[in-house]
């Protein structure tokens, strides 16, 4: 069985990611320690909050190191909303902070005039390239968003899929065995499950 | 822009469903969780349960729902009825709910919106606010049988509300309907309630609830017109075109459905057809 171990750095609930992974067959659990983490087949970050306490927490935890030794050893990481946003160099919320580098870019606030932010709903994501991930799930499948800044990636190859609110923001990032969503799979019904059910499956196919 | 969503609701009493349950082949047609299963499978965008008992002894029944919903149910879900605290919220929100409402707690202490939004974000709270029609004596306010305001003598047409001055306004009610609260318009308490923080309006129409006679549009339009948050119409849906109306025209950004759904007079999979045959953008 894939083993899941979800990153805890105390930022939100985890709970419905877990239930998720479990549901699509991982043997998942939750930590933030390097031996759990060398063991697991994949990692992911989740998160919810504000930006700079995130990578405090990150960092205090060392889980910034972790992610690099563990990406340097081929194994897939998830990057989950706020986990999505950390994977990237800065972020501008609350005077700013520091990411974890791991892709070029920036986050900042979304760029929507005339609408609501914090940006909340079911958004249809649009699919940049071919992957993995998102085999089995059609161009335009609306996915669960509830978030306020969006990344900006430096290297347009990063980019798996977008989706818009007033403009166009990068929702999903594909750099393997490095991949994020700014939307929520967990709380994104059957097409969320089948998108975490892909990674569950490109960390067995790393695995083998 | 966020597509527009159906939420059933559902009723709770002591964990279980409390209305609605002659369902055909549920194994238990009052648990809860097999139906909010049902619904996601559906394709329901969000879950409203209400905790329609909300006793103190029953806060951690409604949280044990909340755990039991997070583990089988993989789209967002709120949770009402007896939150009075911050920590009630956590409890809910910790099992995995992604919101919570409030109604008569906001009402008796307003504070508490503005504590929960601090604490959680003003995406986890909603306040729902239960609304009935002003009697305004001789004023064409009162509502007719067919979704249209009442065409009195005076004024001899369908002129809108408004349109001779005369200003259409709501009472806010509590105890299910049961308790007018005084002092307060539902429409003003809908801008107060977001001001405070709230990330989201649970209107339900109490002159309509129960009808099948359609959404209170003009209810629905005073509070979408009002605030700046979305607004979930809720109370008198009996046909499918009653989800259309109270989008397009009033201006609602979700509906709220509970006894079509739950009777099986439709399914969620029709609602959402209706919805977009008639050009509103749904998950589908």
């Amino acid at each position: 069985m894939t083993r899941i171990l979800i990153l805890d750095y105390g930022m939100g609930n985890l709970r419905s990611v877990e239930k998720a992974f479990e549901r699509v067959g991982a043997e998942v659990s939750i930590a933030s320690d390097a031996a759990r983490a060398s063991r697991a087949d994949g990692l992911v970050l989740p998160g919810v909050g504000a930006f700079p306490r995130a990578m405090e927490r990150v960092t205090e935890l060392g889980l910034d190191r972790l992610l690099s030794e563990r990406l340097d050893a081929g194994t897939p990481v998830l990057g989950i909303c706020l986990g999505f946003e950390l994977l990237f160099e800065s972020s501008d919320e609350l005077g700013g902070a520091e990411g974890l580098g791991l892709l070029a870019g920036e986050v900042s606030g979304l760029d929507a005039p005339g609408l609501k932010v914090p940006h909340i709903g079911w958004e249809p994501v649009r699919w940049r390239v071919a992957s993995e991930l998102t085999e089995g799930i059609d161009e335009g499948t609306p996915f669960y968003f509830v978030h306020g800044f969006a990344p900006r990636p430096g290297d347009p190859g990063d980019v798996l899929g977008v989706a818009e609110h007033g403009t166009s923001f990068v929702c999903a990032v594909a750099r393997p065995p490095l991949y994020g969503f700014q939307f929520h799979p967990e709380k994104s019904s059957a097409a969320g499950l089948r998108l975490l059910s892909n990674f569950v499956r490109v960390c067995a196919e790393v695995l083998v | 822009m966020a597509l527009r969503r159906v939420i059933p609701c559902l009723d709770i009493d002591s964990g279980r469903v409390v209305k609605g349950t002659n369902f055909v082949g549920l194994r238990d047609a009052g648990d809860p969780v097999e139906l909010a299963e049902r619904y996601d499978a559906e394709g329901a965008d969000e879950l409203v349960f209400l905790d329609i008992g909300a006793s103190h002894e029953g806060r951690e029944t409604i949280t044990e729902l909340a755990r039991r919903t997070a583990d089988n149910v993989f789209i967002p879900f709120v949770i009402g009825g007896g939150i009075r605290s911050v920590a009630d919220a956590q409890a809910v929100l910790d099992a995995g709910a992604d919101k919570v409402s409030v109604n008569s707690s906001a009402l008796a202490r307003p504070a508490l919106i503005s504590e929960l939004a601090e604490v959680f974000g003003s995406q986890c709270v909603v306040v729902a606010i239960d609304a009935r029609r002003r009697s305004t004596g001789s004023s064409a306010s009162r509502p007719g049988p067919a979704g249209s305001v009442a065409a009195s003598a005076s004024p001899p047409c369908d002129a809108p509300p408004g349109y001779f001055g005369e200003s259409l306004e709501f009472d806010v009610y509590v105890n299910g309907g049961r308790a007018l609260v005084p002092e307060r318009e539902a429409v003003a308490w809908a801008r107060e309630a977001t001001e405070r923080g709230a990330g989201e309006v649970l209107l339900t129409s109490m002159d309509r609830d129960g009808t099948t006679d359609g959404y209170d549009l003009e209810l629905t339009r005073a509070v979408a017109d009002a605030v700046t948050v979305p607004v979930i119409a809720s109370g008198g849906a009996g046909e499918l075109t009653h989800l259309v109306d109270a989008i397009a025209e009033g201006g609602a950004d979700a509906v709220l459905c509970a006894s079509i759904f739950h009777y099986r007079e439709y399914t969620v999979a029709e609602a959402k057809r209706t919805l977009a045959e008639a050009g509103i953008e749904v998950r589908r």
